[in-house]
């Protein structure tokens, strides 16, 4: 069965990307889609087992997760890797989160690339994006991991620049790709030291293999370190790549010249969150490094409160939801700082549902819109696309965390989200409170920015259409409509609809049936990972036991951010420029992201480009080629000229001399020695 | 068996064979070019499956030399000698079977002396396959140094503008590297009696004339890899070579100085390569690196793929001097990934060049649109240059990465920015040539990949993807005999500082 899982998307992509000019756009379609709902259904049919696993098995806790071997990969001495299929529990969620989304998103981009003269390609792509993401997800060495972060890495990086006549799209795709890279630096090297260290590079082996080496030392360039926190920090850097960390995020906002429910897929539940699933997968090595986990903590704290502020400020609909990811996988790598990975994979549970919904539902606006995605120029669309406004109405909620704290009613967001809060408030001393501060402040600035985007784009009244046109068109966007964007927007076919609704129940039900097994008493977690991560029973009961004050505390900064949200945008709608006018200085340094795209480009890209030049003209040609070799050359032209007049003019006449030279010199020295 | 046991002779020289029937071939005018064409595309077939048979009857459990053939020459200490091993056999397929790649390429694009470019072109498979098979110093000398010639004809004949140049810094860096290990070879014979190289693989030489030996072949070696700071030549050379002679340059050419690392320098000298392994990391890193910088602001698509080539380089002169069994794993894999990938750049940039007659990238771009074969065959094998895993181009960099940590920190750190500089300048170089709008009123017309070129592409691509999800075929083929070559290494190194300490 996981066979049929993990290779349904890669036979459809086969079939859409080889056949699709022979058996047509509509029938790769339906195979791609087809295929991926297959891989669904028989996914949730994976984890319903580990779901309602019997209570037998209670006491065992270590359960062996299931493996299938494929085929032999890479044999070299002590190093004896495979393609294997692993399930557990972990592995059954995600394949849960990967297929259900994919496969709304295959029937929604039925209906929105239905323009699109290249829609095999794209549902291609979508398929092979899967596999390798199932194939990330089912690894049972890190190297298999690897191949899947690449792959979905390449496949994300074919989406982004789906759209390959502009340059936009073409730009972030290799900016998404070279960003990652940087990531798979560390990535890479966290593989060897892991191999030296621990011996192992299957999760089983090198799992047993940490409490021996918990302590050991190696030698990493000039320093005697830990051997397991060089080990988890280079492997987190790859984390930081994929999920668009704070320094590595660079690439994620940009990312959103693909078509949109490439971002619903990619950008949003799935790829971004690898790196999330990377470090609860490898919670036995990561618990072995304190500092690392205090930095993973930092980091995703980090993030989670710079990428909300600047999410307050953008005016592109799909920027302020892809900051918000950013910033809700901060959140996540909180809850993995801390150790409490599953409170982490929780999130990221909810979060795919409400946020491809979220993404999903702009994505329907954007094509109400006739691809208009800056929000000044909409306004009051409620009454015109009323289904998409209540869908995007339940994710923000969701995202938002709405919910009564204290009893067991609310959205999605509002388990997962004040869960870490509390967790990080429960992990304590200083750098806990800190981080516990932090996430307060940015469900403040998500509260805020989701609402702003509900009501700069379906209350109020119509703007203006802005002349910034188009930024997600189709390939031909010649599409003869005339009048007033606001006046033609119209509600999406239901293929695309009925996605959105059955996201939106997952948004609404997601935290209330699943907080038990995710978050509620330790037994009952360890019982549902069966061992797949770490189980910290301490910090989750003290996590329950934080004063209600903590509780409140999330949904007081939501119903804050709600406020302010509601003041500046219905009530006083000249308040956002007063307050841009105001302080020039910090609406720019928001607006413009914290500068990070002006800062690479100085330290990174244009001392590269310097330096290569300078090493191709300066050293290849001018002191190796001119000078070294012409000069020696030219010595030993003008010696033979003199000596010998013999110019012919043709260079390999010279060269056949000296071949011929050396050819005697040969024999004599042969036979000179065979006759010795 | 008696033709199995002259199967290596075979396949060596049968496409001198094929030369010599081409000789008789005469006649002028569009006939005689098309059944010269057709001679050397069935000589060329019948070697490569010949290679294949020969690589099936291969059996990669044990580390002996397969296939011997041993006939005295000049006295005992010169003979005609063939045989292979784990370590050469698997370079005699790959040039076999690039060959006919090679015919088919130039089948249009030549149309000047095309009997005497077939004719070149068969001379220098006899010599390239001659010198991963023979088991004679003084005939892999001259193998080696033979295919110079050839080399040096086919650009210098059928090569672009700046063809004289090109040849002649060619010839002037090969024949000085070669003169030097010519040196050493005579002082080897002086040595050890014998040019026997499976008797040299057993002598010890004393380390401090290893020292003097193995700087001498190093000479040769490194240019031909060619290894940052003597591969100035390749770019030069690549730029203005025709289609099929960049693509046995980069493919197998360059594969030889690879060999001769691990056969001779490793294998023969394993004191003197521990002692000047720090010196290779260094130049590896820096053809990792700087070639890398330097392929980033190339203008000229050939050019551009030349130091990408350096680059990948650098990964196999690094694995082989790790002296590990990965790292010499990773080489041979390496080279041979590259061999596949390398070629089929090249080829993919001669399909350009003979539409448009330029290597300019900015002559290209948007060739997605008219040309989405195409653009399929260049992406995959972008990804397998970029060392995507899933591709061939992955498992060599990552064994000799891997390898490389084991045994120096420092070396994998650097080495590893090769992942990201790589990414850089070969999407950078995708983006601009295939992607973005078609503009140019030039490109308007141009065709897709035709029947021809299909069939020269595609078994590339099979065998890129196929070596990337299941390399076990190569890894298999080599284990065993790399695993001796790595043991050997190891013990003669830890038997070393006993040596200089009985010394003292």
């Amino acid at each position: 069965m996981i066979q049929a899982i993990v290779f349904f998307p890669l036979v459809g992509a086969l079939i859409a990307g080889l056949l699709g000019r022979i058996i047509g756009h509509r029938t790769s379609e339906y195979i791609t889609t087809g295929l991926l709902i297959g891989s669904a259904v028989l996914s949730w049919v994976v984890f319903a087992g580990y779901w309602f696993a019997p209570e037998a098995a209670e006491g065992a806790g270590h359960a062996e997760a299931t493996k299938v071997v494929v085929l032999s990969w890479i044999h070299s001495g002590a190093l004896q890797l495979d393609w294997v299929l692993r399930v557990d529990t972990l592995t059954a969620i995600m394949l849960v989160v990967v297929n259900t989304v994919s496969s709304l998103v295959h029937v929604y981009s039925i209906g929105y690339m239905a323009d699109d003269p290249h829609r095999s390609r794209f549902f291609a792509y979508l398929s092979l994006f899967t596999f390798a993401m199932l194939m990330l997800v089912t690894a049972d060495n890190l190297l298999q991991m690897f191949f899947g972060w690449e792959g979905v890495g390449l496949a994300s990086y074919l989406l982004i620049g789906f759209w390959y006549r502009r340059p936009s799209a073409n730009a972030a795709a290799m900016k998404a790709f070279v960003v990652n890279r940087v990531g798979d630096f560390g990535f890479a090297l966290g593989i060897f030291a892991a191999f030296m260290v621990l011996g192992h590079l299957d999760f089983d082996g090198a799992f047993h293999a940490v409490p021996e080496h918990a302590d050991a030392t190696m030698r990493f360039l000039n320093w005697d370190a830990h051997a397991m926190t060089v080990v988890t920090l280079l492997l987190f850097m790859g984390a930081m790549g994929k999920s668009a960390q704070f320094l590595l995020h660079t690439w994620l906002p940009d990312a959103m010249a693909g078509p949109t429910p490439v971002s619903a897929l990619i950008h949003a539940a799935t790829m971004v969150t690898a790196g999330v699933f990377m470090v609860a997968r490898l919670s036995p090595m990561f618990e072995a490094s304190e500092f690392t986990m205090m930095v993973v903590m930092l980091v995703g704290a980090m993030t989670a409160f710079f990428a909300a502020t600047v999410g307050l400020v953008q005016n592109d609909i799909k920027r302020v939801i892809a900051y918000s990811t950013c910033s809700q996988l901060g959140y996540m790598f909180v809850a993995l700082g801390v150790g409490a990975y599953s409170v982490g994979i929780f999130h990221l549970f909810t979060h795919a549902f409400f946020k491809a919904l979220l993404f999903l539902g702009a994505g329907s606006v954007i094509h109400a819109m006739h691809h208009e995605q800056d929000m000044r120029a909409m306004g009051g669309l409620k009454s015109k696309i009323p289904f998409t406004y209540w869908m995007m109405i339940i994710g923000t909620l969701a995202l938002t965390g709405v919910g009564i704290p204290g009893t067991p009613l609310g959205f999605a967001g509002f388990f997962s989200k004040d869960g870490i809060i509390e967790v990080a408030y429960a992990a304590g001393e200083s750098t806990g409170y800190i981080v516990f501060w932090a996430l307060v402040v940015a469900a403040m600035f998500t509260s805020f920015y989701s609402w702003r985007l509900i009501h700069l784009t379906f209350h109020g009244k119509p703007r203006e259409a802005h002349a910034a046109h188009g930024h997600d068109d189709h390939a031909h966007d010649d599409h003869g409509h005339h009048g007033s964007a606001y006046d033609n927007a119209h509600e999406a076919p239901r293929v695309m609809l009925v996605p959105l609704a059955i996201l939106a129940v997952g948004a609404v039900l997601a935290g209330l049936v699943f907080n038990e097994l995710f978050f509620g008493h330790a037994e009952h977690i360890e019982h549902f990972f069966q061992g797949s991560v770490v189980v910290p029973h301490e910090l989750l009961e003290a996590a329950h036991q934080v004063p209600l004050w903590v509780k409140w505390s999330a949904t007081l900064a939501m119903l804050l951010g709600f406020g302010a949200a509601w003041y500046m945008y219905l009530r006083d709608t000249g308040m956002p420029a007063r307050l841009a006018a105001t302080n020039p200085g910090l609406y720019r340094f928001l607006l413009n992201k914290w500068y990070f795209d002006e800062l690479y480009d100085r330290i990174f890209v244009r001392p590269a480009l310097w330096i290569g030049n300078a090493l191709w003209k300066g050293f290849d040609d001018w002191l190796v080629d001119k000078t070294l070799t012409e000069g020696l050359g030219h010595r030993v032209k003008d010696v033979t000229a003199r000596v010998v007049k013999l110019q012919s003019g043709y260079l390999y006449h010279y060269a056949f001399a000296m071949l011929i030279g050396i050819a005697a010199l040969l024999t004599w020295a042969i036979t000179a020695g065979g006759l010795l | 068996m008696i033709f199995s046991d002259h199967l290596l002779t075979v396949i060596t020289f049968l496409p001198t064979l094929g030369a010599l029937v081409l000789l008789l071939v005469g006649g002028k005018g569009e006939g005689a070019d098309n059944l010269a064409r057709w001679i050397a595309l069935g000589v060329t077939l019948v070697t490569a499956v010949l290679s294949l048979y020969l690589w099936v009857l291969f059996d990669p459990a044990s580390t002996e030399f397969q296939f011997v053939e041993n006939y005295p020459w000049i006295g005992d200490s010169i003979g005609y000698r063939m045989g292979v091993d784990g370590i050469s056999v698997l370079f005699i397929p790959l040039t076999a079977v690039l060959m006919p790649a090679v015919v088919l390429t130039s089948w249009s694009s030549i149309t000047r002396r095309v009997k005497e470019y077939m004719i070149v072109f068969l001379i220098l498979e006899t010599f390239m396959i001659g010198a991963f098979a023979t088991l004679d110093l003084a005939m892999f000398y001259v193998f080696f140094e033979g295919t110079l010639i050839p080399m040096f004809l086919i650009i210098g004949i059928w090569g672009g503008a700046r063809r004289i140049q090109a040849t002649y810094k060619f010839f002037f860096y090969s024949f000085t590297g070669t003169v030097l290990m010519l040196l050493a070879i005579m002082a080897m014979f002086w040595q050890a009696g014998t040019l026997d190289i499976r008797s040299l693989l057993s002598f010890r030489f004393p380390p401090e004339v290893q020292t003097w030996l193995w700087i001498g072949f190093f000479a040769s070696f490194a240019v031909k890899m060619p290894m940052w700071p003597f591969h100035t030549w390749l770019p030069d050379a690549h730029v203005e070579a025709p289609t099929g002679g960049s693509v046995i340059l980069a493919a197998v050419l360059l594969k030889m100085g690879g060999y001769g690392f691990i056969r001779f320098s490793i294998s023969m000298f394993p004191d003197a390569s521990h002692q000047f392994a720090n010196f290779v990391f260094v130049l590896s890193i820096a053809a990792i690196i700087i070639t890398s910088l330097v392929a980033l602001v190339q203008t000229d698509i050939k050019k551009l793929i030349a130091y990408s080539s350096v680059a990948h380089m650098g990964f196999v002169t690094m694995g082989i001097f790790s002296g590990n069994i990965y790292g010499i794993h990773g080489a041979i894999f390496q080279m041979i990934s590259h061999g596949i990938v390398s070629a089929a750049l090249f080829l993919c940039v001669g399909v350009v060049y003979d539409r448009m007659h330029t290597r300019e990238v900015s002559a290209y771009g948007g060739l997605v649109e008219r040309m989405p074969r195409y653009a399929f065959a260049f992406m995959v094998f972008t990804m397998a240059n970029v060392g995507l895993p899933g591709t061939s181009g992955f498992v060599g960099e990552f064994l000799t990465m891997f390898a490389v940590f084991q045994v120096n920190t420092w070396v994998a750190f650097f080495a590893a920015f090769g992942v990201i500089l790589s990414a850089g300048y070969a999407l950078w170089l995708y983006r601009r040539v295939i992607f973005g709008a078609l503009t140019r009123d030039s490109l308007k017309g141009i065709l897709d990949l035709d029947r021809r070129e299909i069939a020269v592409l595609v078994p590339l691509v099979v065998l890129t993807i196929l070596f990337g999800f299941y390399p076990a075929p190569i890894l298999d083929a080599t284990a065993a005999s790399v695993g001796l070559v790595a043991e050997n290494f190891a013990n003669a190194i830890g038997a070393a500082p006993a040596a200089v300490a009985a010394a003292h």
